[in-house]
Parts: C-alpha cells; structure tokens; sequence
C-alpha cells in the first residue's frame, strides 16, 4: 500500500495526476455542515458514508468532520483533511464550493466532491439530486389527500432548488385537484424547530391540512401529529416523528453515488464530472407509502414515480406559464437543466409575492 | 385578502407559547444581571435543560418531573460557571461563551438516544367556565402551566427585587460589591446563589421548547433563543415587566408575521423576519431617551469581586 501511495506522489510530481492509476486501499473523508444527528440532511450523507464502509469493506477507511461551518473553518478542515492522507474528500454543503476549489488546487493528486455546487476542476466534482422530481411525486399526494383544499409549505430561503421545489409540488397538485390553493410561509431558516414549528401552526391554524417543508428539522412533522393532520418528511425518514401524519417522504439517497465514486478512485476511473440525478438512479428515493393513503392515490403516485424514472414524464412539460402570466413553456416542451438551475420565479396560480 | 381567516385569540395563544421560553430564560439573567454578573452561557444552560427535561419527561412519563429536571439541569451547569467566574474569578465573558459552547456540546451527546422520541403530552389548564369563554378562554385560560408559572415568576420577581429586603440586598451587591461587602454581605454567596436561579430559569425556558413549544427533541434547537434572552434583559433595562414585554414584542412579531406570510400578505419575508429585531431596537430607542439613570446597567456588571481586608 506503500508502494501504491508513493507511486501515486511520483505520478502526481510527474502532473499525472488525474491519470488512471488502480488502489489497494483507499481513505475517504466527509465534511458535514449540521451534525450527525440531525435527522436530516446531514445524517443522510453520513449513511452515504456508511454505505461506501459497508459496500467495499477493508478496502476503504472512511473518516468524517460533523459541524463544520461554511466559511473559513471548512479550509482549514478541508486542508487537514487532504495532508492527512485522504484519496477523496466530500464536501457536503453548498457553502464548501469556494473553499473546496481553492484546497484542490493545492492537492492536485486527491480528489474532490462538491455537493449542489457549479464550480469543477480537475480534481474537483459537482453532484446533487433532481429533488423536484420527488416534490412532483408528493404534490400528486398532496392534491388528492386534502379536504381543504389548502396545502402549507413552510420554506426556508428563496434560492433556485427551494422556488424548484414550491413550483414543482404545485404543478402536480393542480393537476390532480384544480381547487388546490399553496399557502407559503418562508421562515429565513435551515433549522430552527420553534420558529417551524409556530409556522405550521399559523399554515394549520388558517385552513391546511397537508403540509409540506423545506427545512431540516421534524418539527412540522411533530406538529401535523399532534394536530392529526398530514405531512411529509423531508431529506429522511421522519415516520418516528410522525407516526399518523406522514405520508411519505422524499429521501436523499447518496449512498449509491458515493459507493460509485469511491469504487472508481479505488479502479483508478475516477474523472471530474457534474452529477444531476434524481429518482432513476435512486438518488431521490421516497419512504414507504402510508396505509392512510388510499389505494388508487398510491397506484397514480407509484406511476409517476416509475414514468420519471423511465424518463417518460418530466415534472416541468408545458404548458407552463409564470405567475405574471408570461409562458415559460410551450405544449410539450420540456424545462432544460439551465433554467431549472437558476429558477427565480413562481409559476401561474401560486399567489403571493416570491421574496427576492 | 381576507383578514377575517386570522383568529386573534389563536394568534395571541400561540404569541403566548413562543414568547415563554424567552420570558424564563430573560427573568433568571436579569436577576443574575442584577447581582453584578454577566453569564453569556443562557443558550448552553437552555439547550442543556431542553434534553434534560425531554429525557426525564420520556423516562418517567411525568411531563412534571420533566420541568424540575430542566430548571435542575439549568442550575447545575450554572453552578460550573459559577465555580470559575466567581470563586476562581475567570474572565466572565470568556467563560459564559465557554459555557455556551460546552452545553451545546453536552446536550448533544447525551441527547442521542432521544432524537426522534415522543414527548409525553403536556395537559393544558382546563378551568371550568373560564377554559369556555368565547375569546379570553382560548387566549388566557387554556394554556399549560407553565405559562402561568412565567407570569407568576414575572410578579415575584418584581416584588422580591423592588420590594424585599433580600432583593434590595442583591442590588446592592450589584451597584458597589464593596460597600456591600464592608457592610457584612457575603457577596460570592449571593452571587452563586442568583447565578443559580439564572440557571434554573434558562433550564426551565429550554425544557418549555422541548416539552411545550416543538415538541420533540433535536440537536441544537434552541437555535439562538439564549442570546435573544440575553438582548432582552438589555431592552428590559433590567425591570421584570419590561422583559415580560420584551419577550412577547419578540413572539409576538414572530407569530404575527407568519400568519401574516400564510395569509398571503405580499411583504417581502425577509422584512417580516427582521420585525421582531427591528421592534427590538425601537423600543430600545425610545426607551433610552427617558430617565436615563434608571436605564443604566448595575454599576458591577461583569466586574469579579475579591474580598479584601
């Protein structure tokens, strides 16, 4: 293994560095923005790196670095990372890209993986999740399962996957039921369980009886319980928190991307690349369906779910138009990757005014 | 638009909930303010009571049990800041911060086998003609008894620092440590002892989120709530009923804007978000243009006491 390492220095030293050359041994690092115990988005990259320790066994020592905050401290975290031996190094939060890139450059023979970030190199990867085609799936639920016919979609801060994610869970909820009304409230938080909390109770308080969110914590989930409403989990499993409320779940699964990418560093295949997948490679995964959801609304979402998959149904086909009544798209045309990237605008129907 | 969807009494009650943890939490520093010590650890000694209190609820099944254990877990880890800032005489600020860092820490770990657990329900009053009223009944009379046990802690400790001997001694003790001093008061003790009540109140504020507000337990969720708390004493001026209506201006906006936001009201969320801080800052500049005096801090605050001669 030595040898292996050593002979990967002198390839390096020779500007080979992104060039084909096949492990013994491998050392992967992860850096987590929350902790571990989240229960959301960070716990769901740490079974990622559970996956990779159970997948390929011996051949790999996974290490991880939870709490890290986006800023300066992630340098220094990525940097102790890279000196200490690491072959592949996870950079889990948007707020890593910078620094991640300007780490790499320094340690052009390790290889990087940047999550829901655009900036690459050639040590550097992107990767994220097409979760709208899993919010298409829940707003289908969503739609079918209320009596109020008002949905409470409790969101964070108004980026492109967040605006994504609102636009996608109203279009499939309109299809199903025409009378669907979206109430929106932003709370300006990845994680703050009281002030979600009280936001749920303000949607639930004024008519919705589903509801839906866009932050990290199971709080609206605990909420919709005790209020003997529904919910759906989100980033993870939160039937524990929920055991009548949820419905499902829209999960994020990397484990299979990052057993990939550690089995091609490990084969000596690894190349730079950008990853945008969703629920064809499992990416995007859901939790088990409720019982509480009837059988014929579980046969039409479990249709969706596999015409996505077989890329037969996207969750953006026109007609689309925007919410200031302009068309965004035409019969049949489909969204490209450009515009679904940089989404800023609500599409027709959804009221209310999107924070800028 | 349509304003009549929004129900006032719904809208105060849950004002009422949210404005709690920060109501507990402002009293017990403002009587530690008031004794002449500066504890920044208010976030670390709530998170610690959250878990506390959570897992003594879940393990006994008393919510009530529950509540001693957070308002405990408050007082014991004030007691660790206590022990340096006033018997070792650390810096106070450092080891306020240090406080904060290690309860989060702390709350953490021991909190692992709790995430994701059911609360037991706390019952919420239910006064025989009072609960029924059509309007105050939902607003005043159906809360848990916590909330009452907030107001009640309100008064008393109005009364006890304005009105008693003993509160006029900790003010002393907090104007000019050494004449207290010189006069015969034992000025570490009655320190360590508001220090613990301080904690006690933060532990109970952080059990009230865990048991009460969310209900459930998760890492890290008080969420900047101590420091809000500590904001609060400030724009209180260091007066009980001033830090009442400090913590509900603050749950207050916060409930208001959300069903403002769910109502469709087309503000920009971001403005909504920054009302509560922005309320804060006017009062705080309206209030600092009248008797200035009495808007003062204690003359001690934050100043160690070594016992001399």
């Amino acid at each position: 293994m030595k040898l292996t390492r050593t002979l990967l220095a002198a390839a390096a030293a020779l500007g080979l560095a992104g060039a084909a050359a096949a492990a013994d041994k491998i050392k992967v690092g992860f850096i987590y923005v929350g902790p571990v115990g989240d229960f959301g988005w960070s716990y769901q990259h740490d079974q990622g790196r559970q996956a990779i320790e159970a997948a390929l066994g011996d051949k790999v020592e996974t290490t991880y670095l939870e709490s890290v905050p986006e800023g300066p401290d992630a340098e220094r975290a990525l940097r102790q990372m890279a000196r200490a031996g690491h072959d592949l190094i996870f950079a889990t939060s948007f707020g890593f890209m910078n620094p991640t890139l300007k780490v790499a450059k320094q340690f052009p023979n390790v290889k990087f993986e940047h999550a829901t970030g655009y900036k690459r190199a050639h040590n550097v990867s992107t990767y994220s999740a097409r979760f709208y085609e899993g919010r298409h799936v829940i707003g289908l639920i969503a739609g079918r399962m209320t009596k109020t016919n008002t949905i409470g979609y409790i969101a964070s801060f108004p980026i492109p996957e967040v605006v994504r994610g609102i636009n996608a869970a109203y279009l499939a909820a309109k299809s199903v039921n025409p009378d669907v009304k979206f109430k929106i409230v932003w709370v300006n938080t990845w994680f703050d369980p009281g002030k979600e909390a009280d936001a749920a109770n303000a949607l639930i308080e004024q008519g919705a009886d589903v509801i839906m969110q866009h932050t990290d914590s199971p709080a609206p989930m605990t909420v919709a319980e005790e209020k003997g409403i529904f919910a759906f989990g989100q980033a993870s499993d939160m039937k524990r928190f929920g055991p009548n409320a949820q419905l499902t779940a829209i999960i994020d699964n990397w484990a299979p991307y990052y057993v990939r990418r550690a089995k091609a560093v490990l084969d000596g295949t690894w190349e730079s690349a950008d990853t945008w997948d969703g629920i064809a490679s499992g990416m995007v995964a859901f939790a088990p369906f409720s019982e509480r959801i009837p059988p014929e609304v579980r046969a039409e979402a479990q249709a969706a779910i596999e015409a996505i998959a077989a890329g037969k149904l996207h969750p953006f086909t026109g007609p689309i138009r925007r919410q200031d009544g302009s068309v965004w798209l035409k019969e049949g045309e489909v969204a490209d990757d450009a515009t679904l990237a940089g989404m800023n605008f609500y599409v027709e129907g959804i009221e209310g005014e999107l924070p800028k | 638009m349509d304003l009549s969807v929004l129900n006032p009494a719904a809208i105060g009650a849950a004002l009422i909930v949210a404005a709690t943890p920060l109501l507990f939490a402002a009293l017990g520093e403002l009587v530690v303010e008031k004794s002449g010590v500066l504890n920044l650890g208010v976030e670390g000694m709530m998170i610690v009571g959250a878990i506390a209190g959570f897992a003594a609820a879940v393990e006994t099944g008393s919510p009530l049990l529950g509540v001693v254990a957070s308002a405990a877990a408050g007082a014991t880890l004030s007691a660790v800041f206590a022990f340096f800032a006033l018997i070792l005489m650390a810096n106070q600020v450092a080891t306020g911060l240090a406080l904060t860092m290690f309860g989060l820490g702390l709350a953490a770990m021991l909190g692992q086998p709790y995430s994701g657990m059911p609360a037991p329900e706390f019952p919420a009053l239910s006064l025989p003609v009072l609960s029924d009223l059509p309007f105050f009944g939902r607003l005043l009379f159906s809360h848990d008894p916590l909330v009452y046990l907030s107001l009640a802690l309100t008064a008393g400790t109005w009364l006890w620092l304005g009105r008693s001997r003993a509160g006029l001694i900790l003010r002393a003790v907090g104007e000019n440590h050494h004449a207290a001093h010189a006069i015969g008061y034992r000025v570490t003790a009655i320190r360590f002892a508001a220090v613990l009540f301080g904690g006690a109140c933060a532990g109970l504020g952080g059990g009230y989120l865990a048991l009460v507000q969310t209900p459930l337990w998760v890492e890290g969720m008080t969420a900047g709530r101590g420091w809000i708390a500590l904001a609060i004493v400030v724009f209180a001026s260091w007066r009980p009923w001033r830090a009442l209506l400090g913590a509900y201006v603050f749950g207050g906006v916060t409930i208001v804007q959300l069903n403002l936001q769910a109502l469709g009201v087309s503000i920009q969320s971001q403005y909504l978000s920054m009302t509560p801080y922005l309320a804060t800052i006017l009062v705080l500049v309206l209030i600092s243009g009248e008797r200035r005096r009495a808007a003062e801090a204690p003359a001690c605050l934050g100043k160690p006491f070594r016992a001399e001669g």
